[in-house]
């Protein structure tokens, strides 16, 4: 197909050699112009001219045509337009045109776990992209994050009598239980979740590969048992039932983050996110400065010294062991600082829900995650950032947009959302048969992929 | 079958520092046989009911772990579709003997039963082996020589949309399958029967593994197999059709699977979309267990895992208790995979340590 459009694009005198020739913003500004002529002949005709539409494209051809590059500082104007854009996405949201197809942009909800599955996307990345260890149970890092949530911000406790409250808001008087500040909770979540993935990794780690992929997905299984059945553990040992997640009922409510009376008094900042006027604002902010946080943990990580180990076990575990990197010690860095962005997320996530229920934490959230990173694009960051997006975006509304369109559109009466993971099944497949690299490759995974890595070493390398 | 790695590393093996495997493992089995005994002793009907169930189970699991093994053994990969093959291959065979087309009932006189019932067998392994071929066809070949993730994560998607056919199929609700299997008692131990439709499992399974034995040991088509598994260069040079004999491989565990799930569907008489997964990762524990890429292994294992349900499910005597069995089959499995990678049975592999 691409063979026979420039076939036809020949006739009209334009090569690929020319094209290929161009400068590369005069070839981003053709495609540019293209997309506009493709909206104003398609689109507007079927959902007429909406000034906010230009608007938005011309915003976005700005941060797409110019080489930044070549402009002092240009490398920074790409991330800060984006961060711009989300940061004031509350205000333009409803001015937002229509979309095809998708219908409507995501709502404040919706672009609020839209950064929580970013951010468990990115720590995911750690593992699979950087140091290239299949992970199939992330899902227990993020029941860990937040069930330590549960129980140090909820009337939990209360069951053993601990009570105390250290800066936790929204609980109303009277009402027992442990309740923590939230942002002392992710800490709390993000080093359990950090230690939970070094006591997993340890035994496991020097497993390769599949056996790894196997042992983790095991591990998320076992959490997600646990997690069903955490009401009444220990019976036959100690007689009576210790409750740790509350099994099928789960814990809730979980306290609301905010900064408490003292903050807000003295320096301004929001009391109790869930109670103010601008409640989903909030929530969305501070998701966006907590990805803010793990992108750059990943980007100072990546390029450090200890990134650079994990790029070199992916490669080649064997070379990598030879030249003197401590495999087990970098693995397990790589399973700890990923479970850790996962702890943190779940734990921010439950807090904005208000509960941590057991069916929450089932084996196709680890794959679900997974399907984020792949989609993106495996070791990089925009990629990840984009595929987590896209897919979280595609799971609260996207799937039941599309739905609603095809309905009306062919007058069917399908419950699209169903299958929602056979979609993210045949999105894996796809992605692994004809762009294994991701929609935003890392130039490195690329390279890998286009070689074609022979990994099958003899004996797994050993080094303390 | 061997990998490649079993034959270099003999004199490594020398050096290994000791194995803390093996006072764990004498320790855990020691406390099973035990719990076993105990409760063997305690409620004798109990335990010799789970034991049935379980053994029967477990020759079920055996040829659905076969199916990962021989892929295992052939490309390295841990198929995840396969489970959901054999979910398939259930639904197939519960449509195939219910009231659409063919009809059968309990009470249908036996010339039209057995026929019936071994029809379904048939289409039930032609489509599951078309289907597990076509699989590999689309999805895996493409990506033999991408990095080892690539075709894993290919599997586990391929599970997914296989698992959205069966729903779309047959709907979300578990479906039943007509009770056509005879239930009278061929022998009573300690008041518990043995059952035809029990039988009917043996007797289906134990001819199936010895016909796959057969095919692998002593024909041309497995002696390629083989080849293919202990180096896929030498053979294609020694000129056998790699890709035919992958194709083959698939359609063969296919087929197994195939036979799984009628006799699943016919044994346990429901199945649901859901059933593949669940049942797909129990029959890769059990693969791994008795050392994956080792057919007699994935036997052992499969029987051992099927008791072990069978038992954790339904003994009185401080049983952990249904809700737990899962977790228990995965916490041996990570054990398993920790402590001794190899297996029951199988040789050393790549992956573990």
């Amino acid at each position: 197909m691409r063979d026979g459009l420039w076939a036809g694009l020949a006739r009209l005198g334009w090569t690929e050699e020319r094209w290929n020739a161009l400068q590369s913003w005069q070839r981003r500004a053709a495609k540019a112009a293209i997309v506009l002529v493709l909206g104003v002949v398609v689109l507007a005709p079927i959902y007429g001219f909406d000034l906010a539409a230009y608007l938005a494209f011309l915003v976005v051809a700005v941060i797409y045509v110019p080489d930044w590059s070549r402009v002092r500082y240009g490398n920074y104007f790409l991330p800060l337009a984006v961060l711009v854009l989300c940061f004031t996405y509350p205000y333009y949201l409803p001015h937002m045109p229509k979309l095809p197809i998708f219908t409507a942009f995501p709502t404040m909800t919706t672009a609020f776990t839209m950064t929580i599955f970013v951010m468990m996307a990115l720590g995911l990345n750690i593992v699979v992209g950087y140091a290239g260890l299949l992970d199939l149970g992330y899902v227990a890092f993020y029941a860990i994050g937040a069930y330590t949530a549960a129980w140090l911000a909820s009337p939990q406790a209360d069951r053993y009598h601990w009570s105390f409250n250290l800066g936790g808001v929204g609980v109303p008087p009277g009402l027992g239980g442990i309740h923590v500040s939230i942002w002392l909770v992710l800490i709390a979540a993000a080093c359990l979740a950090g230690i939970a993935g070094v006591i997993i990794g340890l035994p496991t780690l020097r497993l390769r590969g599949d056996y790894l992929a196997i042992v983790t997905l095991g591990f998320g299984e076992i959490v997600g048992v646990v997690a069903t059945n955490g009401d009444c553990l220990f019976q036959g040992f100690t007689g009576h039932c210790v409750n740790i997640t509350n099994g099928p009922q789960g814990i809730n409510p979980i306290d609301p983050p905010g900064f408490g009376h003292w903050l807000h008094a003295h320096l301004g900042l929001p009391d109790n996110f869930l109670s103010a006027s601008n409640s989903l604002d909030l929530f969305f902010w501070a998701g966006i400065v907590l990805v803010l946080f793990v992108v750059f943990c990943s980007r100072r990580l990546r390029d450090s010294k200890l990134g650079r180990a994990w790029v070199a076990i992916r490669e080649d575990e064997t070379a990598a062991a030879a030249m003197g990197v401590p495999l087990m010690r970098t693995k397990t860095w790589a399973y700890a600082i990923g479970a850790f962005m996962g702890g943190i997320a779940g734990a921010f996530l439950k807090s904005e829900q208000g509960g941590a229920f057991n069916t929450d934490f089932a084996f196709q959230f680890s794959i679900f995650v997974l399907c984020m990173v792949i989609l993106g694009g495996m070791g990089s960051i925009w990629g990840v950032i984009l595929g987590g997006a896209f897919l979280a975006y595609l799971n609260i509304e996207g799937i039941a947009n599309i739905g609603g369109w095809y309905n009306n559109t062919f007058g069917k009466n399908t419950d699209l959302t169903k299958y929602s993971y056979g979609i993210y099944g045949v999105i894996l497949v796809l992605v692994m048969l004809f762009r294994p690299a991701g929609l935003i490759p890392s130039a490195r995974r690329a390279a890998e992929f286009e070689l074609g890595v022979e990994d099958q070493p003899l004996m797994d390398a050993r080094a303390t | 079958m061997a990998t490649q790695a079993s034959t270099s590393i003999p004199r490594l093996r020398a050096l290994k520092r000791p194995n803390a495997a093996v006072p764990i493992a004498v320790l855990l089995l020691g406390l099973i046989l035990f719990w076993l005994g105990e409760n063997l002793v305690r409620t004798p009907a109990d335990f010799y009911q789970n034991f049935v169930y379980g053994a029967t189970n477990g020759l079920l699991y055996g040829l659905i772990a076969i199916g990962y093994s021989l892929v295992y053994g052939i490309l390295e990969l841990i198929n995840f579709a396969h489970g959901d093959v054999f979910m398939l291959g259930s639904m197939m065979a519960t449509t195939f003997v219910g009231v659409t087309i063919l009809g059968l009932t309990a009470g249908s006189a036996w010339y039209v039963l057995w026929p019936g019932i071994i029809a379904a067998l048939l289409i039930s392994m032609a489509f599951c082996g078309t289907l597990n071929a076509s699989i590999e066809r689309v999805a895996y070949r493409r990506l033999r020589t991408a990095p080892r993730l690539a075709p894993l994560i290919t599997a586990i998607g391929m599970s997914f949309i296989l698992q959205n056919v069966g729903l779309v199929w047959k709907g979300p609700r578990p479906i039943s399958t007509v009770d056509i299997l005879p239930h009278g008692a061929i022998f009573t131990i300690g008041g518990v029967a043995y059952t035809w439709s029990e039988f009917f499992v043996v007797a289906v399974t134990l001819p199936t593994l010895a016909l796959l034995v057969w095919l692998v040991q002593r024909t041309r088509h497995g002696k390629a197999m083989r080849a293919t598994a202990q180096d896929r260069e030498a053979a294609a040079m020694m000129g056998i059709d790699v890709d035919r004999t992958i194709s083959f491989t698939f359609l063969l565990a296919g087929a197994l699977a195939g036979v799984a799930g009628t006799v699943f569907a016919l044994y346990n008489t429901n199945t649901s979309f859901l059933t593949g997964f669940r049942t797909g990762l129990i029959a890769f524990t059990a693969a791994v267990l008795g050392g994956i890429g080792n057919l007699p292994g994935a036997v052992l294992g499969a029987m051992l895992i099927g008791l072990l349900e069978g038992f954790s499910d339904g003994l009185a005597w401080h049983a952990l208790g249904s809700q737990w069995t899962e977790a228990v089959i995965f916490a041996i499995l990570i054990i398993i995979l920790v402590l001794r990678p190899e297996g029951l049975l199988g040789e050393r592999t790549p992956e573990g340590g």
